[in-house]
């Protein structure tokens, strides 16, 4: 058997994208040109699945504080904050992050991905359990296979599913097993745009003792009167034990953090190999970080107003033409398409009218369906949401994923 | 066939029929294969014991911790995402449900 035999489901599959012409998976931005544009094939296109959020990629304020950065400090760390030492701002971030969610404790990570990935894997171990969402981010799940403890899923947003799983965690003979309980969570989910009854989920385990740690990768800014997601929206902040988050989506860089009220929390830093292994973040990243907070911080009211306009204008004008959307309004839209094909035929049409969204195909999405994926920005303009809708409503009809128009025929004779 | 002191709908988990005694290998045997008939690519294939999940069905891993979920809901037992992944036949399944269920 060939070293790539193994993949050769998934290239069929590939091919059967790449026969539209196009492929999503190796797009390439010849120029970006601002958070909502962007060159492609040589043409000027609306970017609408970046995850962009508040539109700070561009905020003159992080670029200039990254290139001062990178003036004073350099362009990398080359290497980790336990073999090469931590920099000032690193730690000044982490102090920034903690007071921002009024914890004490906070790790910065190169990406959210290793944040998930090191602090889930890390926490529990030998004779604990781990009990995630079905629809958990694929970071989650790859936290399962690097640690030790048992994992069990539950369903998606059903706190009485992991009630039922949390219960189970007992033996008829030895009464409940020992070890901790950690619950794995997301404040809005990637590809339908959908939040945890987070409440709800809390007061379960509460009642049997599980520690909660939630993930605000999509809802930091997004929710919240202070924008710390939805941790802060639900009112439930002190009960979440652990907050992860990425700076790569809100806040426009790279990276992940994880804070916590543990008094224990940073020996983390000495047992996290996903924070041990790897260069620590690069100075000019560690800069526009701390700016768009700051800018989070004082223009965080409107922004998160902007986008939410956005929101509902994009959600409630593809719902009025009669796409079948995720559950609820978030910054992520997901659209749900029949099948694979046409979710791909459907996406290389978008681009083809100059509007960039994703698509996300299975194994990448929860219970096989198709979607276009796209993700709002607090600076795309009504006229950009709007122009949008008429090139999906008629790429819609055109290809029969919409009931045509019916028009009124006269009856004069 | 089911009596009524077996047959137990928990409030919280509307959606799953729990059957909180131990079941017997036929009762899950047979859910197992109601679940997976879907996933069959010939609708003359007969699911047994033997049949190995991943290989003689059209099932993807996803879809597999997916039944496996039902599953549990029916049963009243979890079964551990490592575990699932050992699993390759539907008796292995059985068994691995049967043995939960005693110890609950």
């Amino acid at each position: 058997m060939g070293l790539f035999d193994r993949h050769a489901g998934l290239l069929d599959a590939y091919r059967d994208v790449r026969t539209t012409g196009a492929d999503p998976f190796q797009i390439r931005m010849e120029r970006v040109l601002s958070p909502t544009e962007a060159i492609i094939n040589g043409k000027k296109c609306l970017l609408v699945g970046t995850n962009n959020y508040f539109g700070l990629t561009f905020d003159p304020s992080c670029m200039d504080a990254a290139i001062e950065a990178i003036r004073a400090e350099g362009t990398g760390t080359t290497g980790s904050r336990i073999a090469n030492g931590s920099y000032s701002e690193h730690v000044a971030l982490e102090h920034e992050i903690a007071e921002f969610y009024g914890k004490k404790h906070c790790m910065v990570f190169t990406t959210g991905y290793q944040a998930n990935l090191g602090v889930i894997s890390t926490l529990v171990g030998p004779e604990d359990f781990l009990l995630i969402d079905a629809d958990s981010h694929a970071s989650i799940y790859d936290a399962c296979k690097q640690t030790q403890a048992e994992v069990v899923r539950f369903k998606h947003n059903d706190p009485a599913s992991l009630d039922a799983r949390l219960r189970r965690l007992k033996d008829r003979d030895e009464g409940d097993k020992p070890g901790n309980r950690l619950v794995v969570l997301e404040g809005i989910y990637s590809m339908l745009g959908d939040s945890a009854p987070l409440k709800e989920f809390v007061a379960v385990c509460k009642k049997h003792g599980a520690y909660v740690l939630i993930d605000e990768a999509h809802s930091l800014g997004a929710l919240g009167a202070n924008g710390r997601g939805l941790c802060e929206s639900a009112g439930v902040l002190d009960d979440c034990h652990f907050i992860v988050g990425t700076f790569s989506k809100t806040l426009g860089a790279i990276g992940g953090y994880c804070v916590s009220n543990d008094p224990d929390f940073d020996i983390l830093r000495v047992t996290t190999r996903a924070y041990m292994f790897t260069a620590s973040p690069p100075p000019s990243i560690v800069a526009s970080v701390r700016q768009a907070l700051k800018v989070v911080k004082a223009q965080g009211t409107l922004l998160r107003k902007q986008l939410w306009d956005n929101v509902h204008t994009l959600y409630d004008g593809l719902v009025a033409q009669g796409f079948k959307l995720g559950p609820e309004y978030g910054p992520v839209v997901g659209v749900h398409l029949p099948d694979r094909m046409t979710a791909i035929g459907f996406w290389r049409a978008m681009l083809d009218a100059g509007i960039y969204v994703n698509v996300a195909v299975p194994p990448a999405t929860p219970n096989g369906v198709s979607l276009l994926r796209c993700s709002l920005c607090a600076v795309h303009t009504k006229e950009q949401l709007d122009h949008m809708i008429e090139v999906m409503t008629g790429i819609g009809r055109q290809m029969g994923v919409l009931q045509p128009k019916l028009k009124v025929v006269g009856s004069g004779r | 066939m089911r009596t009524a002191q077996n047959v137990i709908v928990e409030n919280d988990d509307a959606t799953a029929v729990l059957l909180r005694r131990v079941p017997t290998r036929g009762e899950v045997m047979a859910e197992i294969v109601t679940q997976l008939a879907n996933f069959r690519t010939d609708d003359s294939y007969v699911i047994r014991g033997e049949t190995v999940i991943a290989k003689d069905l059209a099932i993807d891993s996803l879809a597999v911790m997916d039944m496996v979920m039902e599953l549990e809901d029916r049963f009243d037992v979890s079964i551990p995402m490592n575990v699932v992944a050992e699993i390759q036949t539907v008796d292995e399944l059985a068994n691995t449900i049967l043995k939960l269920a005693a110890r609950r």
